[in-house]
């Protein structure tokens, strides 16, 4: 494999290195192209290691990071198929939405900044996806979570954004702790951090190991992709610039769950942890949809979108389909940054408006803008030829199979019911921004070319993206990672034309009640169900009345009795001792060398009555 | 005659000696405006020095390998402490060279003698050398005494200033009485096993009867204890320091400190452990006094210099975890690799304070207020020696005292009490370090202007810091080398 293709990571860290040291001294011009060049160079490491990929996984050590006794940690890469097909997906999106980011962010004071956490964001995401052992993957999933938190809370000055960030940083750390729990308990039970040696051991884990560590690293998954029950930080996350919604909310750190359990995906096989994986991606994917129906903030709804189809995604993993949840990852990565770039591209001409209240007939207008949301939502609600059709199709099929299967039938049904939802709450939101009334801005303006040319290459992408998995060609991404998976369950015939049929039903339907639905620009009066979706089922009301309080009450009481009145008053008690015993000791260093001289006798024969009292 | 390929096998020495010999030369041709020049041909010269070192590090690994009939050891031990004596006095060099252009105007005509200064310095470095390759009891003795005198001379070297006076005084009349205690031990072990080589005594010390072998053991610890500031014969330490040259002190806490471990190691472990001789708890009873007395009177100092010295006197008794953990499997690397890190970490934390020294005219950690915003690149470098002092990662500081941790509980189960010692006096130490901290980035300055920090210095100043954090981020070349030259036994 061309020794090029192992410096992935390394471009945009030293992108952040340069703008992180020097970026507020240099023009913009040159901000932006240290910014986009060092990641279209890692993109180009990606494909060349793509066409350099022999086959067999490749690895490679950078050095030894920890050797302790027999605790021995290699700061190691690893190329196989799984991590090519994210490393080309996470660079490529990353390089458009980069270049998006030049003409959004041109207004921002702190452009340096910006593209400085951007970069050091791609270089911890390749990390993350190319780490060989749990640990350098854990280093990356926590630098992603940093840069989550530096980027949604970039304009500080903003409360909300400030409190968003804290938010999404706290919410995580209670998924990391999980994860970090697991990652030790399969330490102590292996002796192994390196994945692929997991991946085949993980069959000699006794029941009881196997499902308490998958859960564990579940949880961090939970965390990490905003599934129940850690997903509220995701829709507070949209306080940051929009391009970093599309990029790390949408596109890539929130499939890093995903990733990490395909990428264990035999640790993940057993059939308590099968059924919950699969359980609360399906819920999490019917829940996020329905609050998506009635929520106003255009962002938002594309948050919950987001949560949803993520949902997707482990329900896919769950259904032992792990090649179908990263084709769904893959164009869902297409086509969510692509709606996410439109809706910042609504925000970037209406000056920061996105309640959808406000918007309306914006189709005329921004006509790109309009066309490319268009895209991306048939892509989203799974209309052929689009490509979340395939991916989506595919997770059904799977499920299906699952279900005919003697598995829980579960994971189908909602899995239907909410491509359905999908439909309709995306066609909402395009006949509310695009449709319609007229706006109330006077003069919106299409965005400049410089943004306009990733959406169109996202668009593209949406469009043609469903190929890479269609049967019909030959599905070059699923053969790919075919030998990934070669532990996955067998791949049945295929269904007939049964679940396609549904599931295109479901989409058109979706459309159809959509369009239909919201011709008067309002919401139909759905009564309590409306106030069920918008409370989060009452979630909200469990979190902020029970939950929320109930810490705050233990942290008092720890920082008030605990901590002043027990941990700081020993400490304080052993700080009066020492300086005590300082006191007593510093008459010895009286300053006159005769003293010191006697010391020295003294000195020698206590340590000669030391043998002699023996 | 010795045989040629003996003298081959010494080139670093040779080279050493003819360098000061070169310098003193020098010094009688450059203007006193220009006595710069020395310290340059100085440090040209230790640099040089280290390619003849580099040369022996691939060629000697035996252990046990000596010249001049067994009374010389070239093993990787003894390379090992060659490169630590060359870098530290070449760093030392460069630090003094603007400690005396700065402070110049403040301490009177010093510059008419800087090029002795530099000379000394090259002396003492090579002083070191032998110190840590002496293999003969004649020659330990000879080398400590060479590297005391011009020690004793440095330390008094500010010629103007009575406190130096007093510090070069003090240092001598200690140095005397526990040299005079030392070879009184010397002599003992001569007259019972009727050899001065360490390696001869090895074989005949198991017969020695044991009352007179643990007599003559507890005067030669008074010799090395006085070189590495063990308690109890470590009270000359805060008095030089304050009073010294601040570049000096700094030498005195690194070289002189390594050396006499190096010394106490050889000893020790050739000579002494054949006996069977229980030294193990001794040590580590001397290891954990030294600790706590080091670190309870570093907490009530105001003097930075005092400080650092009562912290040098605490990190010896860290070191001695390392010999009571002789011969498990990683005690001697431990050892090396503490002394090595801690090498660059505290000439830093010297070297700072003698830049404050001379810009401020102060010693007083008061004083340091504000440092954050008057020197923000000083602040920062100062805050990583002192986490490095501590012992937080990502610091070589943490990763050398993890590291002699560790060697202490795999050597054996009866020094975990040690080990609780040490983490103790870990946390106690921060109390004093974080307070430098506290002081320079929370507290607001008193004076507002911007403190330049001179070039040659800021060099010196930038290498320790450099390799403070690569030492603490990526350890295993300085592991992989430690453990070449930890081999001493043959």
């Amino acid at each position: 494999m061309a020794d090029f293709a192992w410096t992935i990571p390394f471009w945009p860290a030293l992108g952040w290195l340069v703008l992180g040291l020097v970026g507020g001294h240099l023009p913009r011009r040159l901000v932006a192209w240290i910014g986009c060049g060092t990641v279209a160079l890692a993109f180009a490491a990606a494909v060349a290691a793509r066409a350099t990929f022999p086959g067999e996984p490749q690895e490679r050590t950078l050095f030894t990071w920890i050797a302790a006794g027999a605790f021995s940690v290699d700061a190691g890469l690893l190329l196989d198929r799984l991590s090519i097909v994210m490393v080309l997906m996470v660079s490529g999106v990353g390089l458009l939405i980069h270049i998006y980011s030049v003409g959004y962010m041109a207004e921002d004071r702190a452009y340096s900044r910006y593209f400085a956490y951007l970069n050091l964001f791609m270089a911890s995401m390749l990390l993350l996806v190319m780490g060989r052992n749990l640990l350098v993957l854990f280093v990356g999933w926590e630098l992603v979570g940093l840069c989550s938190y530096l980027l949604i809370g970039f304009w500080f000055d903003r409360e909300r954004a400030a409190n968003s960030g804290r938010k999404a940083f706290v919410v995580n750390r209670i998924g990391d702790a999980a994860f970090l729990i697991g990652v030790l308990l399969l330490w102590t039970s292996l002796g192994t951090l390196d994945l692929r040696a997991i991946g085949a051991q993980a069959a000699t884990l006794g029941a009881p190991v196997m499902v308490t560590a998958s859960l564990l690293l579940f949880t961090g998954a939970t965390g990490k992709s905003a599934q129940l029950p850690l997903y509220t930080w995701l829709p507070d996350a949209m306080e940051g610039p929009t391009p970093v919604s599309a990029l790390i909310h949408a596109a890539t750190m929130v499939t890093a769950g995903v990733y990490m359990i395909a990428r264990l995906f035999p640790l993940f096989t057993h059939p308590v942890t099968v059924v919950v994986v699969a359980t609360v991606g399906a819920l999490t994917a019917f829940f996020a949809a329905t609050i998506a129906l009635v929520e106003w903030d255009m962002k938002r709804v594309m948050a919950y979108s987001t949560i949803s189809q993520l949902g997707y995604m482990f329900l896919a993993v769950g259904v032992l389909a792990p090649a179908a949840g990263i084709f769904h990852l893959t164009t869902h990565a297409f086509f969510k940054a692509l709606l996410f770039l439109a809706a910042g591209s609504v925000m970037h001409a209406m000056h920061n408006v996105i309640d959808m209240h406000m918007l309306g007939g914006l189709a005329r207008p921004l006509r790109y803008t309009a066309g490319a949301f268009i895209i991306g939502g048939l892509a989203l609600a799974g209309i052929p030829p689009f490509s979340g059709f395939f991916s989506k199709d595919l997770i059904l099929e799977r499920a299906w199979e699952h279900a005919v299967g003697g598995g829980s039938p579960v994971p189908f049904i909602l899995g239907l019911v909410t491509a359905l939802v999908t439909a309709v709450y995306i066609t909402r939101a395009a006949r509310y921004a695009f449709f319609d009334q007229s706006y109330r801005e006077p003069h919106p303006h299409e965005a400049p070319p410089v943004m306009l040319w990733p959406m169109a290459l996202l668009a593209l992408l949406s469009v043609a993206g469903g190929l890479l998995g269609a049967q019909r060609i030959g599905a070059p991404l699923l053969e790919f990672l075919a030998p990934q998976f070669a532990e996955a369950a067998p791949h049945e015939a295929a269904p007939g034309l049964f679940v396609p049929v549904l599931s295109i039903l479901a989409g058109v339907a979706g459309v159809a009640i959509g369009w239909l639905g919201y011709r008067d620009r309002r919401d139909p009066d759905l009564g309590w169900v409306a106030r069920l979706f918008s409370r989060h089922w009452y979630l909200l009301d469990l979190y902020d009345g029970v939950l929320v309080p109930a810490a705050k009450r233990v942290a008092v009481l720890l920082a008030g009795p605990v901590d002043l009145g027990v941990i700081d008053r020993a400490v304080n008690g052993i700080g009066a001792l020492a300086v005590g015993g300082a006191r007593g000791l510093r008459r010895l260093q009286t300053g006159y060398v005769r003293q010191y001289a006697a010391i020295i006798l003294v000195g020698t024969i206590l340590l000669m009555a030391y043998w002699a009292t023996r | 005659m010795p045989p040629a390929s003996d003298l081959a096998l010494l080139v670093p020495e040779l080279w050493l000696a003819a360098l000061g010999l070169v310098l003193l030369g020098v010094d009688l041709f450059v203007g006193e405006q220009n006595k710069r020049t020395v310290g340059w041909v100085a440090v040209g010269g230790l640099l040089l020095a280290l390619v003849p070192t580099w040369g022996l590090a691939g060629a000697v690994h035996r252990p046990g390998t000596t010249v001049f009939f067994g009374s010389y050891a070239v093993d990787g031990f003894a390379v090992f402490f060659k490169f630590l004596a060359i870098i530290a006095t070449t760093l030392v060099i460069l630090a003094s060279m603007d400690y005396f252009r700065a402070s110049g105007d403040r301490q009177g005509s010093t510059q008419r003698f800087e090029g002795e200064f530099y000379t000394l310095l090259v002396f003492t470095g090579l002083g070191l050398v032998l110190m840590a390759a002496s293999a003969d009891l004649i020659l330990v003795a000879l080398s400590i005494e060479f590297v005391s005198l011009t020690s004793y001379v440095l330390a008094a070297y500010l010629k103007g200033n009575p406190k130096s006076n007093e510090a070069g005084l003090k240092y001598f009349l200690f140095g005397a009485a526990a040299s005079a205690v030392m070879f009184y031990g010397f002599s003992l072990l001569y007259g019972l096993t009727g050899s001065t080589s360490l390696y001869v005594i090895a074989e005949k010390v198991a017969t020695v009867p044991a009352p007179a072998l643990t007599v003559s053991l507890a005067l030669m610890l008074a010799g090395f204890g006085f070189k590495i500031s063990m308690v109890p014969f470590h009270q000359w330490t805060p008095d030089v320091y304050e009073g010294a040259p601040t570049p000096v002190a700094a030498f005195l806490s690194v070289g002189s400190k390594a050396a006499g471990f190096a010394v106490l190691l050889r000893v020790v472990a050739v000579a002494i452990a054949p006996s069977g001789l229980d030294y193990v708890t001794l040590i580590a009873g001397l290891s954990a006094v030294s600790m706590f007395v080091g670190n309870l009177l570093a907490l009530p100092q105001r003097n930075i210099k005092r400080m650092l010295a009562y912290s040098s006197i605490s990190h010896a008794g860290f070191i001695l975890i390392g010999v009571a953990a002789f011969g498990g499997a990683f005690g001697n690397t431990g050892l090396l690799i503490y002394l090595f890190a801690y090498m660059f970490f505290t000439l830093g934390a010297f070297f700072i304070a003698a830049l404050i020294e001379a810009r401020l005219g102060s010693d007083d950690i008061p004083d340091y207020a504000g440092l954050s915003q008057r020197a923000p690149g000083l602040a920062f470098l100062m805050a990583l020696f002192m986490l490095s002092l501590t012992g937080i990662p990502p610091t070589a500081g943490f990763f050398a005292k993890f590291y002699i941790f560790a060697a202490a509980i795999e050597r054996s189960p009866a020094l975990l009490w040690l080990v609780a010692v040490g983490v103790v006096n870990s946390v106690i130490s921060l109390y004093y370090y974080v307070n430098v901290i506290r002081t320079m980035y929370l507290l607001p300055p008193q004076d507002p202007a911007r403190i330049q920090e001179p070039a040659v210095l800021r060099t010196a100043l930038w290498v320790t810091g450099a390799a403070t954090l690569l030492l603490g981020l990526y350890p295993q070349p300085l592991i992989t080398f430690a453990r070449a030259a930890a081999l001493l036994l043959p």
